[in-house]
């Protein structure tokens, strides 16, 4: 199975993720093994691949919150072991695949956390939070004030995405932001989602095990099986792919 | 065994447990919270704080008496003791309490960028207040009938009027003693169930 190389971005570009030749073990047991891969600024890269295949560990080794066994991690150029993780994660938005908001803040709190942590002044955090759910259609007279456990499970996801966006941070990450919505719902997000981070013109890493998310969002599709990444290629290739785990998603579609 | 003598020895009572539950509180707040973050330190120090609990408190007062610094007849080994036994229930739900809170949430915390301190202080400590403040509220309910026995080694409260009713088969005595700790446990125990209450209920 020939392995395509992406295209080579212009040398001068420091990609704004870089995966090289990075493993990581848990306990004795291999997660990813050997995973190269570069993504550039204004780039959304998805991750795709079965449950257990490695996606969320690769996403947690971008914002420190896992270090390699072996092989290096960049975020602008810069090894995760060499970023201060405080300094790392404040600029890198991170959707967790179980929400993780904190129950006992509202939802203005939640997702004016990283504002506050970064010491913006109060009324420019609670405009930045308003502008937010207006955006994910939360309209803030209704939702601003509930908690956490006063929402849908995806309410409760939407609102993880505003808190990721709020500080306006350069980087990206989305474990399965949108698991919980309805089809129609999903939809309608995805598309937002497409224009916003176009609009935004940062790095995104999503995550997903849904092939019509992939295909609908990325700028190119990372095929991760058994910890090892298979397969990088635009959707358009992606499509026309022979190897056996794209076809088996691909199959999905029908 | 004038109002006067009750009410004197009821404050004794009440400064005796303060001192020991501001003791167990100053280092078992703390304590829980390094032990929160160390397997093998929770392993040890639980263990030590749970010997203490199950040694008789008349023998734990005695034990005391001959410790240096420490020992010796009066107020401080009452004090000390107490504060002994109140380590553990402070400890113990402090250790309960941060480790139960959801760890997607503390994940995500880590994740926008807190700091350890932001990390205890903005979400562990908030998400864990209800379960630290129940446990002092075991510890000031027990203290405070423990502390009768302080009397037995000359720490003086309202042992003092117990040992003597004992020692003469005297009821009233013995109740004079009794009323006002049980009266103080129970307001200790309702004062403290509210303010829980009151806590979010996260
Ligand atoms: N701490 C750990 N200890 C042992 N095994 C682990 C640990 N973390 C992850 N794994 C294993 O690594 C593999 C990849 O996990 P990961 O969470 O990255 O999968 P995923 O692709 O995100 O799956 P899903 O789509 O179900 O979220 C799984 O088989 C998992 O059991
Ligand atoms: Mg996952």
């Amino acid at each position: 199975m020939a392995v395509q190389r992406e295209p080579a971005a212009s040398p001068r570009v420091t990609p704004a993720v870089e995966f090289r030749n990075v493993s990581y073990t848990a306990g004795d047991t291999p997660v990813l093994r050997g995973v190269t891969l570069a993504v550039q600024p204004g780039e959304t890269l998805v991750l795709l691949g079965r449950s257990g295949s490695g996606k969320t560990t690769a996403l947690k080794l971008i914002n420190a919150l896992l270090m390699p066994a072996s092989g290096e991690v960049r975020v602008a150029g810069q090894s995760t072991t060499a970023w201060d993780p405080v300094r790392l994660r404040r600029r890198t938005g991170y959707v967790i695949q179980e929400t993780g908001l904190f129950p006992h803040w509202t939802v203005a709190a939640n997702v004016g956390t990283v504002p506050r942590l970064e010491g913006w002044p109060p009324d420019r955090i609670a405009a930045r939070t308003r502008e937010l759910l207006t955006l994910l259609h939360l309209p803030p007279d209704e939702y601003a004030g509930r908690f956490p456990h006063q929402l849908s499970g995806g309410q409760r996801q939407r609102v993880g995405v505003a808190r990721a966006l709020a500080a306006d941070p350069d980087l990206l990450l989305f474990d399965e932001p949108f698991g919980a919505l309805d089809p129609v719902t999903r939809t309608e997000v995805q598309r937002e989602f497409r224009t916003l981070v176009a609009s935004l013109g940062k790095a995104a890493v999503f995550v997903t095990h849904d092939v019509r998310e992939a295909l609908l969002l990325a700028t190119r599709i990372g095929l991760l099986r058994n910890g090892a990444l298979e397969l990088v290629e635009t959707p358009g290739n992606f499509r026309a792919s022979s190897h056996p785990e794209a076809r088996a998603f691909l199959e999905c579609l029908q | 065994m004038t109002p006067a003598e009750i009410w004197r020895l009821t404050v004794e009572h009440a400064a005796l447990t303060g001192a020991a539950l501001g003791i167990a509180a100053g280092l078992g707040l703390p304590g829980g919270v390094a032990m929160a973050r160390s397997v093998r330190t929770r392993g040890i120090f639980l263990g030590a704080a749970g010997v203490v609990q199950t040694i008789p408190s008349l023998a734990l007062f005695g034990f005391l008496i001959p410790l240096p610094f420490i020992g010796g007849i009066g107020k401080g080994t009452a004090i000390v003791a107490l504060a002994l036994y109140a380590l553990l229930p402070v400890l113990r739900n402090t250790v309960t309490g941060i480790l139960g809170v959801d760890p997607a949430v503390r994940e995500s915390a880590v994740a926008m960028g807190m700091t350890q301190a932001q990390l205890l202080w903005q979400v562990e400590l908030p998400l864990a207040a209800r379960t630290i403040l129940a446990g002092i509220r075991i510890a000031t309910v027990t203290t405070i009938g423990t502390a009768t026995i302080a009397a037995a080694i000359g720490g003086g409260g309202l042992g003092v009027f117990i040992f003597r009713g004992l020692a003469s088969v005297d009821t009233a005595q013995i109740l004079a003693g009794a009323i006002p700790a049980a009266a103080m446990a129970l307001l200790a125990e309702g004062g403290l169930t509210w303010a829980e209450r009151r806590l979010s209920p996260y």
